[in-house]
């Protein structure tokens, strides 16, 4: 990989992060940052490729437990955000 | 490259697409609940996508690894109380880091070239990454309760640092000689995690908010070097986003705890309490109230400002909390809910907590929204917080919460204080505001006092 390039999304990616989040109001941090924790499961892919091209023992073992773990991220971090999501209300639209 | 290549980078970007947008999309709380569906959307699609890699092996033990690992995160995510969400985000958290650290051992056991950029990015994303990982287990124990108290002892901070050294030289004997060195490689990773629980372990429970949000940040930038290591886009991405997002919502978490970051990490304040003089000068008698009274009190008032803490939802006091209010609207009563940013475990957590018990989220305010309103309001209803409304942060310098922002509770015309007993607070700082002459106590059970006070409306 074109190591400038990578650079320049790195940066990017991260102005983006920072833009993104700096208008949030303090009811949203909790769900916010457990959002943020889902979508950092994306590391799930990686350790699937980790996994995928594993040869020796070692490597499948460390490859497996990396998935293991990654699939927690992404899916536990998914429920959990999804639980407190559904669950904000407005007085306005929907009186009970 | 190949049709199949192609595709599957196009899903890649897709989903670092959707990750932007849903991320933007959880910041205002009428669009967050599609914001996280997007982004689900978007990782499901890259999942798939990375089966159809060209020369994948192992997809058995791929599909066991995620069965099991998701499966067990799915039904405990599910079952988990909304009290006890921030240890569990800690915990999954901690997953996406030991997954990140697992990443860069795979790669630096194998037997293959890598460029010096590459290797020096997988070993510092594979610090961070085991360094998050047992950090957040530590700090997923203390919430829970498992790990009780804070292990501090003089010179903490320099074994600290020497821990730190001791992980650089290891990394650069590493990176001179890349041949096959196994050892080493394991010892980086075994004393990365050692690291990680030595920096958590001394800090205390009510600081954990940060660290955790601390440790979301550098899951994310381990991500994000890992995915430089794999080639990958969509991780350098959503690694990075996260890696930027997750400091900037560390600082203002830091800050609406009135704490810089460094504080957090290297004194440890966060159960001081035992320390702190329950200076006894603070002063006078505590009036108590009968909850009839109080109930008859709030029915005949024009504004009733609720302010809840996490002692409220420790008593699963919400839901009588809520119908109690419910009444007095009914009866013409304006209503609000007033939240600290640190109620309950995490800034944002009070929110959940009430939003879980159907108050709507257009009745809660923020301190800064709802400060001025206090002055006009009849009575406010204090319940199960405490250093969120001592005065003493505004007035008293010596104090350790000065300067700490609070809810202006005191410039009330009335205040009732729910209360189980007459002990301190979380921080163990003795609260002037409930010795006031406007003050009145109601001692009891959040969830009782609550049910009481609903009774009496109802009689009216």
């Amino acid at each position: 990989m074109e190591t400038f390039i990578a650079i320049y999304i790195f940066i990017l990616a991260a102005f983006t992060g920072y833009e993104v989040i700096s208008k949030v109001p303090v009811i949203l941090h909790t769900p916010m940052m457990s959002g943020s924790n889902f979508i950092h499961g994306i590391v799930l892919v990686g350790a699937m490729i980790a996994l995928g091209f594993a040869e020796t023992g070692l490597e499948k073992t460390i490859g497996f437990i990396g998935v293991f773990l990654a699939a927690g991220n992404a899916l536990g971090g998914y429920v959990a955000t999804e639980r407190m999501l559904e669950m904000f209300k407005s007085s306005k639209k929907d009186a009970e | 490259m190949l049709n199949s290549e192609i595709i599957i980078q196009v899903c890649y970007l897709i989903a670092a697409i959707v990750f932007i947008l849903g991320l933007k999309r959880m910041s205002s709380p009428t669009t967050a609940r599609l914001g996280i569906v997007w982004a689900g959307g978007g990782m499901l699609l890259a999942t798939a996508a990375t089966f159809f890699t060209p020369g994948m092996g192992n997809i058995e033990l791929i599909i066991i690894a995620i069965v099991v690992g998701g499966g067990l995160a799915w039904i405990t995510a599910k079952k988990v109380a909304m009290t006890d969400m921030p240890q569990m985000i800690a915990l999954y958290n901690g997953m996406g880091g030991g997954a990140a650290a697992a990443i860069a051992a795979v790669e630096m056991f194998k037997v293959h070239e890598l460029e010096i950029s590459v290797e020096i990015l997988a070993i510092i994303g594979g610090i961070i990454g085991a360094i998050s990982f047992s950090g957040s287990i530590i700090a997923f124990g203390k919430l829970q309760g498992i790990i009780k108290g804070s292990f501090r002892f003089k010179g903490q901070n320099l074994v600290n640092l020497l821990i730190m050294l001791s992980l650089i030289l290891l990394s650069i004997t590493i990176l001179m000689d890349f041949e096959l060195m196994r050892n080493p490689v394991v010892a980086v990773f075994i004393i990365a995690l050692i690291f990680g629980i030595a920096m958590t372990l001394p800090i205390g429970g009510a600081d954990m908010p940060v660290v955790i949000s601390l440790y979301n940040a550098l899951t994310g930038l381990a991500v994000g070097f890992e995915g430089y290591v794999l080639q990958n886009y969509a991780m350098i991405i959503a690694g990075t986003v996260v890696g930027a997002a997750g400091t900037l919502l560390t600082q203002l978490m830091a800050k609406a705890m009135n704490r810089s970051l460094g504080n957090v990490l290297f004194s440890g304040f966060g159960d001081q309490s035992i320390s702190i003089e329950g200076d006894s000068e603070s002063q006078g008698e505590m009036k108590p109230i009968e909850s009839s009274d109080a109930s008859i009190m709030m029915a005949f008032a024009q504004k009733v400002i609720i302010i809840p803490g996490y002692g409220m939802a420790v008593a699963q006091a919400q839901q009588k909390v809520w119908e109690f209010s419910q009444l007095l609207i009914e009866r013409g009563v304006d209503v609000k809910f007033a939240i600290h940013p640190v109620a309950g475990r995490m800034p944002g957590h009070m929110n959940v907590l009430l939003a879980e018990a159907g108050v709507p989220y257009d009745l809660i305010y923020d301190a800064d929204e709802i400060n001025q309103e206090f002055k006009n309001c009849d009575v406010a209803l204090v319940i199960g917080a405490n250093d969120v409304v001592n005065p003493v942060a505004r007035t008293d310098p010596s104090s350790p919460i000065y300067g700490m922002p609070i809810l202006d509770a005191d410039y009330s015309a009335n205040i009732i204080v729910v209360k189980r007993g007459q002990g301190a607070g979380f921080s163990g700082i003795q609260n002037s505001l409930f010795f006031l002459d406007n003050t009145r106590m109601l001692y009891g059970d959040g969830q009782e006092v609550a049910a009481n006070l609903v009774q009496t409306i109802k009689e009216l």
